[in-house]
């Protein structure tokens, strides 16, 4: 597959939405952004409908009777039926919280203090973002169930040869549905059935899946699925939770107080039906609203197309930086575009990469450096530390090359 | 930045002075960059309050353990009251110009760690100081 980036008119159009790709670095470079995994940057109609809501409607939601309180809601509740269509999902089956930690932590307390016992195992794999690890420690440890990892080779795909053994008295399994790290696509569609076969409840770590995936939850039936806005073109302090209504119906509130009630006395409480049910006080407004701009971007774009993409240009950078392996480049991860999802784990020589990031910096190349938040997959595998850049519907094949010639530089720069 | 790497500095990321560990240390500290997870470990033998020897061990990027190995070239012989005061110019003198502010913590990891050394607690930071 050879898909011609570096012309393609769409992504030519889609840049010159977002306002910051035009915007030179203080050294006049331009801007080179390839750490999408981290945040994305936002297109000027989410930008937009964030100054919208302040300039035009500003008013709490679910309360005013008046008009600028009416649409207020409705922008919000809207947006809400926007985020269930798009990833396939009812809309009471979506519960707006912070970010994907948050959703993970309501899950963990709500369900997880429910249902797990000590005895119990909660399956995790080796690739695991922080996110969704410590909460899940932090269960274990009050009830006393055991974690147990499903392994990973050295190229970070999955080995699947024990699952049933794992599965065998699991009651969670829960997995990124692709790793921060590495990139890898985990074989949710094989370990989803397997799981629910053995009785275990399946969550799904979706911060480096939904924005990059064609994703529908109930054909991938996963009993939760969680991620952030800002990783998809959204705003920050917005993320979703998808549960299963009848999950998410026999769960316990995680916080309490305002606007998740049905009935409140002095002394007890009963409480409003999912999604506001967890979603005590007033919400992140102005951030919901555009986080559904955010996925109308992406709909218009359509998420097959932003899959492709950047299958063709993570494609086009492992056969261009392979170029550089014979100077002491190593490229972790998956070699195969298919099972990688638009992110590129390496190590230079004797570079460390944050002198790496330093020296690109000064192209205006954006890379992240560092343990990216897994270090317990760093240390198996034996790296202080990688350089990752991450592409998304923005970038090309120049920026690509952009980061072939910063390598090049810190190649010079470091005499390698 | 790209000019903060320059030969010696590239030289001492590559082979550290004072590189490795003392058999029975008088006193020693370790820590790590928040921000990198570069790890440092200072050891010093003292005679009559002054560092008579010292060596570091750690890994982590070119500033670090480059500022590292320069600032300890410098310390044999000196008062540990001394060592406790010294200031992060010390380091920048040794460096140079050209450390943006994001890698600070790196260069003065060193620093940090042969202070806490000599003092017998964590410092602060030498930026925050």
């Amino acid at each position: 597959m050879t898909q011609t980036l570096r012309t393609d008119a769409k992504v030519e159009r889609i840049i010159a939405d977002f306002p910051i790709l035009a915007r030179p670095t203080s050294r006049g470079k331009r801007l080179v952004y390839l750490d999408s995994a981290a945040t994305s940057q936002k297109p000027r109609a989410v930008i937009q409908a964030l100054v919208d809501y302040y300039e035009q409607y500003n008013a709490n939601i679910h309360r005013g009777v008046y008009e600028i309180a009416q649409r207020a809601t409705d922008e919000y509740e809207q947006a809400r039926v926007k985020l269930a269509r798009f990833i396939g999902a009812k809309t009471s089956e979506v519960v707006w919280v912070r970010n994907t930690t948050e959703a993970i932590n309501l899950v963990a307390y709500s369900w997880g203090d429910r249902h797990i016992a000590s005895g119990d195992a909660i399956l995790l794999t080796e690739l695991e973002h922080h996110s969704d690890l410590v909460p899940w420690q932090l269960l274990a440890a009050r009830t006393g169930a055991e974690l147990r990892f499903i392994p990973v080779d050295a190229r970070g795909i999955h080995i699947l040869d024990d699952l049933d053994r794992l599965l065998d008295g699991c009651k969670l399994v829960a997995i990124s549905h692709v790793s921060n790290t590495l990139g890898t696509i985990a074989p949710v569609e094989t370990i989803i059935p397997r799981a629910h076969a053995a009785g275990a409840v399946v969550l799904v770590d979706g911060a480096q899946g939904a924005p990059h995936l064609p994703l529908d939850v109930k054909a991938l039936d996963a009993d939760f699925y969680a991620f952030s806005g800002h990783k998809m073109l959204g705003p920050t302090g917005i993320g979703c939770l998808y549960g299963k209504r009848e999950i998410l119906e026999a769960m316990p509130p995680f916080l309490s107080g305002g606007d998740m009630i049905r009935k409140v006395e002095y002394t007890q409480t009963t409480f409003a039906d999912p999604p506001r049910r967890f979603e005590a006080g007033t919400s992140n407004i102005a951030d919901a609203i555009a986080f559904g701009v955010a996925i109308d971007y992406l709909d218009a774009l359509g998420m097959p197309w932003v899959r492709e993409h950047e299958r063709a240009l993570t494609g086009y950078a492992l056969e261009r930086l392979a170029t550089l392996e014979a100077r002491g480049l190593a490229i972790y991860g998956p070699r195969d575009p298919e099972r990688s999802s638009g992110v590129i784990s390496f190590n230079f020589a004797d570079i460390h990469p944050h002198d790496l990031a330093s020296i690109l910096d000064t192209e205006g190349i954006c890379i992240r450096a560092g343990h990216h938040c897994t270090m317990p997959l760093m240390e198996k595998s034996g790296w202080a530390a990688t350089a990752r850049a991450s592409f998304y519907i923005y970038n090309t094949e120049a920026d690509v090359d952009a980061l072939y010639e910063g390598l090049e530089k810190a190649a010079r720069v470091f005499h390698v | 930045m790209d000019d903060f790497y320059r030969d010696y500095i590239l030289d001492h990321y590559r082979s550290p002075r004072n590189f490795g560990t003392l058999e029975q240390p008088d006193a020693s500290a370790e820590d790590v960059n928040p921000l990198c997870g570069d790890q440092i470990r200072v050891e010093l033998k003292l005679d009559d309050g002054k560092i008579s020897d010292v060596r570091f061990s750690g890994k982590g990027c070119a500033i670090s353990q480059a500022s590292t190995s320069m600032l300890l070239e410098s310390v044999k012989g000196m008062k540990l009251a001394d060592v406790a005061k010294l200031p992060k110019d010390a380091v920048l003198e040794n460096v140079g110009i050209g450390i943006s502010p994001t890698r600070m913590k790196c260069a003065m990891l060193g620093l940090r760690v042969l202070k806490s050394a000599a003092i017998g607690r964590l410092a602060d930071w030498p930026d925050e100081e």
